[in-house]
């Protein structure tokens, strides 16, 4: 019983991790700019089929397409967000929602139409396969590597935010946007660059993901509803509420499915609608 | 004097289009040529292609002509619809393809009052045969393949099982149907899960599965993205298949799924009526034309296509190129014939198929991942529809 609970503990962790990643640049974003963006997934499948081109067709090693699908997905971010998302920050929510999921329906039909509806095939290293057993405990290689990646990725971002010049600017915007306008803030272009790192972030998770839930056409609204679940729990524009809420959410779902089949599936969204009902702002949200 | 012309206008025009509708046959193909099931569709195509290639496009003295309309997914009403387009403005005789359960339940009306003969090339739920009395499928039922399963697993020494399979229709047929056949052989079912359809990590469900201590996890799961995620979760949590037999239908370790695993997939057993890597003449000949043609292999839904085209063209010699549903139905039950996946028969009672349903094991060969037969049920009928009262 002890046994299995550590194990649970460690997928949830892991699959948290995992979720934290692909949804930790929207609560940014959104946060910032208020910008609904449905098409955040659309970046986390651009990584994915980064990772896959290279690696199936000119043989790159899986850890070096990595930072490529953080490159890609950040950059083609960066082109959407010049030519379409500008021109709809001030629009409503609805305008925002209507151009970013048909981005989405766009970007699925693309990719189905250059890759095909097949599932794409990532062949791990042989290091990163397998898994230890720690007493009782099956320890998956890939999950550690995920949580250590993940840790890594909090510690630089969380790092960047508090300690930066830069960090402070995007800080200032998220809590008072006219304020930072008016302390002579480059809030558009603060933006731009977060957005860009929030996609390219999506774009890693995208690459980390295939190994363990797939990577299709499918993927970009796939993971929609988590990202945004994690996002409304978490609080906008806090990456530790993203944090805690992905992890909380990995380890719900993990144990929902592990000790109560039935309803498995369902244990998320009771998570997140208690959790919301407590504080309807988020976990660490602050409006 | 005008009256008398027109009027012989008109019957020469007549007489034009009905000598031209008797020379040719229209088979309105109604199945997914677009969206998430767009792959099976064109696979299916693949097959009826190479059929056409390779027998012509005249049978018993008339030219084929297929009518291609796209249901776009699960879209009964869509399905319903085309295929009554099909028949009644573009005047096709025939009906066939028909991917998805639901499509071809919603056809199985329009064939059954327009008096159509269907051929249902892919859609593998038992009843579908039932709705229409001119209707005869070329594919597979998920009862009869996993039924023979369970019987098969017991037999080879797997006592207690735990199931795991897609909560919908079909993934509740397989976890019934396997259940049924290990069951009454004398096996017993220690545990069991219905996974959500549109589930993504399956750790936390294998990870139950393997700490029910079972000897055998039987899987069902339908194609796309999770038999790889499944069978890489296996792996990973340390699931020795030499002790616990991890068994499928077919779709567990389909061509693109074995690729995603990789050597993770090693061991997987499952049950099924067709592979690229069947091992006779006919089957490698298939298999080489196919590639020549669409550059790459063939899988199920490319035979059930190619041996609904085969029922089709038979049955039309049989009836001597007359599309009366009454007599084409007639002339397709019994039929025998070899496949590229070994002998299959249409039951002349319940006009499904008769078919050796194949027990394969992932192994290494030449380098490759490919799912080896190393056992086999011979002629099973669907076991669901002998049971239904009569």
């Amino acid at each position: 019983m002890i046994v299995s609970m550590f194990g649970v503990l460690f997928d949830g962790l892991a699959y948290g991790m995992l979720l934290f990643l692909l949804s930790v640049g929207l609560s940014v974003t959104l946060g910032m700019m208020n910008f609904v963006n449905l098409a955040h997934c659309t970046f986390g499948m651009i990584g994915g089929y980064v990772t896959v081109t290279l690696m199936n067709s000119m043989g790159w090693p899986f850890l070096a397409t990595l930072p490529a699908a953080f490159l890609v997905a950040a950059a083609a971010s960066v082109v959407f967000e010049r030519t379409m998302f500008r021109r709809l920050y001030r629009s409503t929510d609805l305008d925002q929602c209507l151009l970013t999921i048909g981005l989405v329906f766009v970007s699925v039909a693309s990719a189905a139409w250059l890759y095909g509806t097949i599932q794409q095939p990532v062949n791990l290293p042989s290091y990163l396969r397998g898994s230890y057993n720690v007493m009782g405990v099956t320890i998956g290689v890939y999950r550690l590597f995920l949580i250590g990646m993940s840790i890594v990725i909090t510690v630089a971002l969380v790092g960047a935010l508090e300690y930066t010049r830069f960090g402070a600017q995007v800080r200032a915007a998220v809590d008072n946007q006219r304020m930072a306008r008016g302390l002579g803030i480059n809030v558009d272009g603060a933006f731009a660059v977060t957005f860009a790192l929030g996609s390219g972030l999506a774009g890693l998770g995208g690459a980390l993901a295939i190994d363990i839930v797939g990577l299709d056409p499918s993927f970009a609204l796939a993971y929609l509803v988590y990202v945004l679940i994690v996002v409304s729990v978490g609080g906008l524009g806090s990456i530790a509420g993203s944090l805690v809420a992905a992890i909380v959410l990995g380890i719900s779902d993990m144990a929902g499915k592990y000790y109560f089949p039935e309803i498995g599936s369902f244990l998320i969204y009771l998570v997140m609608l208690s959790l919301l009902m407590w504080r309807p702002v988020g976990l660490f949200g602050k409006r | 004097m005008r009256r008398t012309f027109v009027g012989a206008a008109v019957a020469v025009l007549l007489a034009a289009t009905s000598a031209n509708a008797q020379q040719t046959i229209k088979i309105g193909v109604v199945m997914s040529f677009s969206g998430q099931f767009a792959d099976p569709g064109a696979q299916i195509d693949g097959g009826i292609k190479l059929y056409m290639k390779q027998h012509g496009d005249m049978v018993a003295g008339k030219k084929i002509e297929i009518i291609r309309k796209d249901s776009g997914g699960i879209a009964p009403d869509v399905a319903k619809r085309l295929s009554q387009e099909v028949i009644v403005r573009e005047g096709a005789t025939i009906l066939a393809g028909y991917d998805l359960t639901p499509n071809a339940l919603a056809a199985a009306d329009v064939s059954a009052q327009a008096k159509t003969f269907m051929v249902n090339m892919n859609a593998a739920t038992s009843v579908i045969t039932t709705k229409s009395p001119y209707m005869a499928r070329t594919s597979f039922t998920v009862w009869a393949v996993n039924e023979s399963l369970g019987a098969w697993a017991y037999k080879s020494g797997v006592r207690k099982v735990y199931t795991l399979v897609s909560d919908f229709g079909p993934g509740w047929d397989g976890e019934a149907a396997f259940t049924k056949g290990f069951k009454d052989a004398g096996g017993e079912i220690i545990g069991s899960a219905r996974y959500p359809v549109a589930n993504l990590d399956f750790t936390a469900f294998i990870q139950r599965a393997k700490d029910a201590n079972p000897d055998g996890i039987y899987i069902w799961v339908p194609g796309g993205p999770q038999p790889a995620a499944i069978g890489k979760a296996i792996a990973e949590r340390g699931i020795d298949k030499s002790k616990v037999k991890v068994m499928g239908q077919g779709e567990l370790t389909y061509e693109d799924a074995l690729k995603s695993m990789g050597d993770a997939g090693l061991g997987l057993i499952t049950a099924f009526h067709y592979d690229y890597n069947h091992q006779s003449a006919m089957n490698k000949a298939f298999v080489a034309a196919y590639n020549a043609e669409f550059k790459r292999n063939p899988d199920m839904f490319s035979a059930g296509g190619y041996d609904g085209m085969h029922l089709i063209y038979e049955s039309l010699k049989k009836t001597n190129g007359s599309t009366d549903g009454d007599a084409l139905i007639a002339a397709a039950k019994g039929m025998k014939w070899e496949s590229p996946r070994g002998p299959m028969m249409i039951d002349p009672e319940t006009r499904d198929v008769v078919q050796t349903v194949y027990i394969r094991r992932v192994e290494k060969v030449n380098g490759a991942l490919v799912n080896v037969e190393f056992d086999k049920v011979e002629n099973v009928k669907d076991p669901w529809k002998a049971r239904q009262p009569k």
